[in-house]
């Protein structure tokens, strides 16, 4: 494919996730702001294609786009008044300041990356590439990622009890 | 080449046309001809076999219910279908007053984009993929888990108690079902030792085998899965009439509900399509069969399996929201892991003795059946579904 193709779908998807992130905290209504989040996530994807990185980006559909905006849909579901989602509250300071907090880390982040060596996109398919390095035998992350999961069905069976029933 | 090497595989029309391309224009005018020569491709073969599907099951049905089904339009009612598109276009598509009208008039446009999605990666037959993906089948698990939002849009935005419950019961169900799904494809992907959907029917032909011989029980999770994740008849709680008006879709009308309506028959041919990628080989046939072309054999395959969906419509009752929870997570997840667990030790007896030691794959598929009766008759034993007065 040319280049170009590239360069303009690279524009239409960073505008588009950035114009829904910035939809996610103006809009009113709470279920909207959800689902410009799940554009925003899904734009993302779209972003990690233009990269060659076809695994992450069908990874990010299903996990963010699928899972993570469904769970963020029960907890709107859940909320017993969502018209008045949009009104201040006593958090409003404590929450700008962790934003604030956020957005320093996130500044010194990407003042500190050396975007050169990032800028050389792989053109081969990354899913063999990804497994490589989590499960090499020698320098893999097979026990991390053993504790991971671990560490994730604790959480679950964790859940499970607190609201069993008897 | 002649006629009939164009018609075996269609491929070598789309490979004819690029090399006529590439002779006149510059390479992303190629690139753009070939992609829409490939979506008009695949809207020739889905347009009419939607039709085909929505009459195969109002009749099939109506011989299920001892009555005659649609047989007033057209020879054997065949044109019904196109009386029923023409109805609908003509109504009125109403919104109620305190919907919310974005969202609402969003929601059977988004359904739909999923839907279609899905066919980029099916393989019709050799080098007949619209996009043969290295990462096919995830594609496919990535792309439907998102008709769940879709779903709740509708819901949500007719701002209606009975929409609003039949989208609350199509999110945990689709939820629920996607577990056991995925973890019975992740049987296939082992012993195919790919994700990309050509190499996994490539994989079953060079082998001899369909998978279905060896992941019986991967099998049956993954067909009952997908039914519920299609909300067809046995288990579609989310629009069940007799209790939620018509679900999610209560408050839509004209091309709005026929929108919802397609959608479900596009999402049951594709159903059809990857079980017969997976687990019946895909394109390949018998020896002597396939002197017809590889992707009639494919569609006939979807239409034999979109044939056995109407049939567990017309035969089975509809069950009760705990019922079908409580399926997907004690019955179908157990099963599901047990068999992730055979498969991975199976996959490795097959890596370790050459397979042209010809008895590891009968071995297995007499193992693998075996296993999934005892397992299934067990199961059955220890748990059952909870009777409504108990």
């Amino acid at each position: 494919m040319s280049g170009a193709g590239i360069v303009i779908a690279f524009w239409v998807l960073a505008i588009t996730s950035v114009g829904s992130a910035l939809a996610v905290v103006w809009v009113r209504d709470i279920f909207r702001a959800a689902l410009f989040l799940v554009l925003c996530f899904a734009s993302v994807a779209g972003l990690y294609i233009t990269l060659n990185a076809d695994f992450l980006a069908a990874v990010q559909i299903l996990i963010y786009a699928g899972a993570i905006s469904i769970l963020l849909i029960f907890a709107i579901m859940l909320t017993r008044d969502t018209r008045s989602a949009g009104r201040s509250t006593y958090l409003r300071n404590p929450a700008f300041l962790i934003a604030l907090l956020l957005f320093i880390t996130l500044l010194f982040a990407v003042l500190n990356t050396d975007w050169q060596a990032v800028a050389q996109v792989g053109t081969e398919p990354s899913t063999t590439a990804i497994a490589q390095l989590l499960f090499d035998k020698t320098k893999g992350f097979v026990l991390p990622f053993e504790i991971a999961s671990v560490l994730l069905l604790v959480a679950m069976i964790g859940a499970i009890a607190l609201v069993k029933e008897d | 080449m002649n006629l009939w090497d164009y018609i075996y595989n269609l491929a070598n029309i789309r490979d004819r046309i690029t090399d006529w391309a590439n002779g006149l224009f510059v390479g992303w005018v190629v690139y753009l001809l070939i992609a829409l020569v490939g979506i008009v491709a695949i809207l020739i073969f889905l347009v009419p076999s939607l039709m085909a599907f929505i009459w195969i099951e109002r009749r099939l049905v109506g011989r299920f219910q001892v009555r005659y089904g649609p047989n007033r339009v057209g020879p054997f009612g065949i044109l019904q279908p196109v009386a029923d598109a023409l109805k609908v276009l003509a109504k009125e598509a109403l919104t109620p007053a305190d919907a919310d009208k974005w969202v609402f008039w969003l929601a059977p446009v988004a359904i739909f984009v999923p839907a279609l999605l899905v066919y980029a990666v099916l393989p019709f037959g050799p080098r007949m993929s619209f996009a043969d993906l290295n990462i096919g089948i995830l594609y496919v698990v990535a792309i439907s888990s998102l008709s769940a939002i879709s779903v709740f849009m509708a819901g949500w935005s007719s701002n209606n108690k009975f929409s609003l419950l039949g989208a609350m019961r199509a999110v945990a169900q689709m939820v629920s079902y996607e577990v056991p799904m995925v973890l019975s494809i992740l049987g296939v992907i082992m012993l195919a030792g790919s994700l990309q959907m050509s190499h996994i029917v490539q994989e079953q032909l060079d082998r001899n085998v369909w998978f279905i011989l060896i992941q019986p029980l991967g099998f049956m999770v993954y067909f009952i899965s997908a039914v519920a994740e299609l909300n067809r008849t046995p288990t579609d709680i989310m629009e069940a009439e007799s209790e939620i008006v018509a679900g999610y879709h209560t408050e839509y009308s004209g091309m709005k509900f026929s929108l919802f309506y397609l959608a479900e028959y596009t999402n049951a041919l594709a159903v059809s399509a990857i079980i017969s990628t997976l687990f019946f080989g895909g394109w390949g046939t018998a020896p002597i069969l396939d002197k017809l072309p590889p992707w009639l054999w494919f569609i006939a395959k979807i239409y034999f399996f979109f044939a056995i969906l109407v049939w567990m419509r017309g035969t089975l009752p509809r069950l009760r929201i705990d019922q079908l929870m409580g399926f997907a997570w004690k019955f179908l997840l157990p099963l599901a892991l047990i068999n992730l667990f055979v498969t991975g030790a199976e996959v490795l007896v097959w890596e370790e003795y050459d397979l042209a030691a010809g008895w590891i794959i009968p071995s297995m598929v007499i193992i693998n059946f075996a296993l999934a009766g005892i397992l299934i008759v067990a199961w059955t034993k220890l748990f059952q579904l909870r009777r409504a007065w108990a």
